[in-house]
């Protein structure tokens, strides 16, 4: 598994243990009781540790390359997923996937934004920056649930919507747009998770939902602490500093009022542990399935609009 | 007069003369312009009686909320509403400079205080709701105030069933309020659904330049999109996207033209033409 920088004391400490049991197997001398004291301190420095990230600590968590993809996501929450491909009008997008299955016992219409694991996946689904057909797949899929009445769960991790020409060409903004407002008009339950990166409109065009949820670690931001260090601090190498002001963590957003919760990530984040953050996924996914459920189309409809037009601080 | 007097002389005229030279350069400076397009020397009154735009070449100068608003609606006829929402400080933002400063250095420069006008007015006797932005107004920024505008203009349009018309001319979202500005994408998209369910019309001006946040949500869902002419229009900026793709992109990338080649606007307007285009397709929907 990758280190991440802040992670080696750390893991310094975690190989020395596991030299000194080494020994201790070899030698045949006791050192039991040593190594459950180094262990305990070992723990209580990595519950230290990671209680007191800095942002840009936790971005990398977010984009660390073993963290769950939404396709590991569907093996973990979901099954009898049914992939349905393409926006009918020529391409089938693969930075946004999407299709039919079941969590628990409901039936849900799942999308998401996929990233890879290596760099020959990372081509294959772009880096998770979709093409504006991506969005307009979304949306076909977005009709389809609200047509048979199923309910909608969005899981997001993209670093944006693809800044390219081609994107340009077929209408990015228009394309984004477009879901911000067809999805104001479902009359299903929309349950939306960032999972690890949540940027800017590229993350929004899926996350005009009931219910919003970040993964502990993730982050949901209107551009990237990289992109706003180099527009506004004119120095790209302050990307940590534009992190901390932009507010960005899923504690900050929950105190916006941006989200509705957060998911509880192993310690560590999601990558050390796949099945627990899975369990605390699904959790929170079914049970607010099981709240929006008793609401009426109608309902869910201006609830969803109130929830956005109470956005925003101003004077007045 | 001793030589030390001379000199002294000798400066004070100098500064003298060189102070009635900036003067001179000044009232050049209020008196003319050049045009961006074909260099032209320009009196300032040709452009302004020919609506902003060059008279050589045609080239379409950029505006500001106060001047579009002169130049579309009937005379006396636009009032504004809302115009007691000002800006906050939600994340208490800092940057190179704190965004209350920037803010307060904006209101200073523009005579504005935020980056959008709404309000009611009549286009050739037809009653419009109405929003307005400014981009000299920190780019035309979209915060807080400026989603909240542009919805309260939709929900007016609503309450008095009447069409809308948004004039956009942003660089995007404003990154001073973070997440908050992101939620203004989705705030004011949800405003256009209810115009939609409604039946209204709901038409958008795109006016140079209109980008990021504001193009990714209320500007590009017009059930009729008009292009002003020379507007630049995009998702991602120019720059980002060349050092993305590491390629050159066509001189007419992201400009009226090219997204007319591309379908994604209904038309381009000259601005002469704009306020009767509007009259126009206001009374073709008149049921």
């Amino acid at each position: 598994m990758a280190i991440l920088e802040f992670e080696k004391p750390l893991y310094e400490i975690e190989e020395k243990i596991k030299e000194l049991k080494k020994i201790s197997e070899t030698s045949g001398m006791d050192v039991s009781k040593q190594v459950e004291t180094f262990e305990k301190q070992a723990l209580e420095y990595k519950k230290e540790l990671y209680a007191k990230l800095t942002p840009a600590q936790r971005i990398q968590i977010a984009r660390h390359c073993d963290r769950p993809t939404f396709l590991d996501y569907i093996k973990l929450i979901t099954t009898d997923f049914v992939e349905l491909h393409g926006d009918r009008e020529g391409t089938d997008d693969r930075a946004i996937i999407g299709g039919i299955a079941k969590i628990g016992n409901q039936s849900v219409v799942i999308i998401g934004t996929q990233k890879g694991k290596s760099t020959k996946e990372n081509l294959t689904y772009n880096f998770g920056m979709p093409q504006p057909q991506g969005y307009r797949k979304a949306l076909r899929l977005f009709y389809h649930a609200n047509k048979f009445n199923l309910p909608i769960v969005t899981l997001i991790d993209t670093p944006g919507a693809y800044p390219g020409m081609k994107a340009e060409e077929t209408a990015q903004g228009t394309a984004i747009a477009v879901n911000l407002r067809e999805m104001a008009k479902l009359g299903v339950p929309i349950i939306a998770v960032i999972t690890g990166e949540g940027c800017s409109g590229g993350a929004l065009g899926l996350a005009v939902a009931d219910k919003v949820f970040m993964l502990e670690h993730s982050y949901y931001t209107v551009i990237s602490p990289e992109g706003c260090a180099s527009i506004l601090f004119r120095d790209a190498t302050k990307a940590d500093v534009a992190a901390e002001a932009l507010k960005i963590t899923s504690e900050d957003l929950l105190k916006l009022e941006i989200i509705d919760g957060i998911v509880k990530e192993p310690l560590g984040g999601a990558h050390n542990d796949y099945e627990l953050i899975g369990k605390n996924l699904q959790e929170t996914i079914l049970s607010a399935i099981d709240e929006l459920k008793k609401e009426t189309p109608s309902n869910l409809k201006e609830g969803r609009y109130n929830k956005f037009r109470r956005m925003g601080v101003f004077c007045q | 007069m001793t030589v030390k007097d001379w000199f002294e002389k000798r400066k004070q005229m100098q500064i003298a003369r060189r102070s009635k030279e900036a003067q001179i350069d000044d009232s050049i400076g209020k008196l003319w312009v050049k045009c961006y397009n074909c260099d032209s020397q320009l009196l300032k009154k040709d452009v302004e009686d020919n609506l902003e735009v060059c008279p050589k070449c045609g080239y379409h100068f950029r505006i500001n909320a106060r001047t579009r608003i002169h130049q579309l609606f009937d005379e006396g006829s636009f009032q504004e509403l809302f115009g007691n929402i000002t800006t906050a400080d939600p994340i208490e933002f800092t940057d190179t400079e704190s965004y209350k400063k920037r803010i307060a250095q904006a209101k200073a420069k523009t005579n504005m205080n935020e980056a959008v006008v709404a309000g009611i007015g009549k286009i050739d006797g037809n009653e419009v709701a109405t929003a307005v932005m400014d981009f000299e107004f920190m780019g035309g920024s979209m915060g807080s105030v400026v989603g909240e505008k542009v919805t309260l203009a939709m929900e007016e349009a609503l309450k008095r069933k009447i069409p809308m018309i948004a004039i956009t001319a942003s660089g995007g979202a404003r990154m001073q309020e973070s997440i908050l500005s992101l939620m203004q994408m989705a705030k004011t998209s949800c405003a256009v659904a209810k115009l939609n369910e409604a039946g209204l019309l709901y038409i958008t001006v795109l006016t140079e330049p209109t980008f990021g946040g504001v193009t990714a949500s209320f500007a590009t869902l017009g059930d009729i999109i008009i292009a002003e002419q020379d507007a630049r229009i995009g998702f991602a900026g120019r720059r980002v996207i060349e050092q993305t793709i590491r390629q050159s992109l066509p001189a007419d990338f992201q400009t009226a033209n090219y997204l007319m080649k591309y379908g994604q606007i209904d038309m381009i307007s000259s601005r002469a033409d704009l306020k009767s285009t509007l009259a126009k397709l206001i009374n073709l929907h008149k049921k």
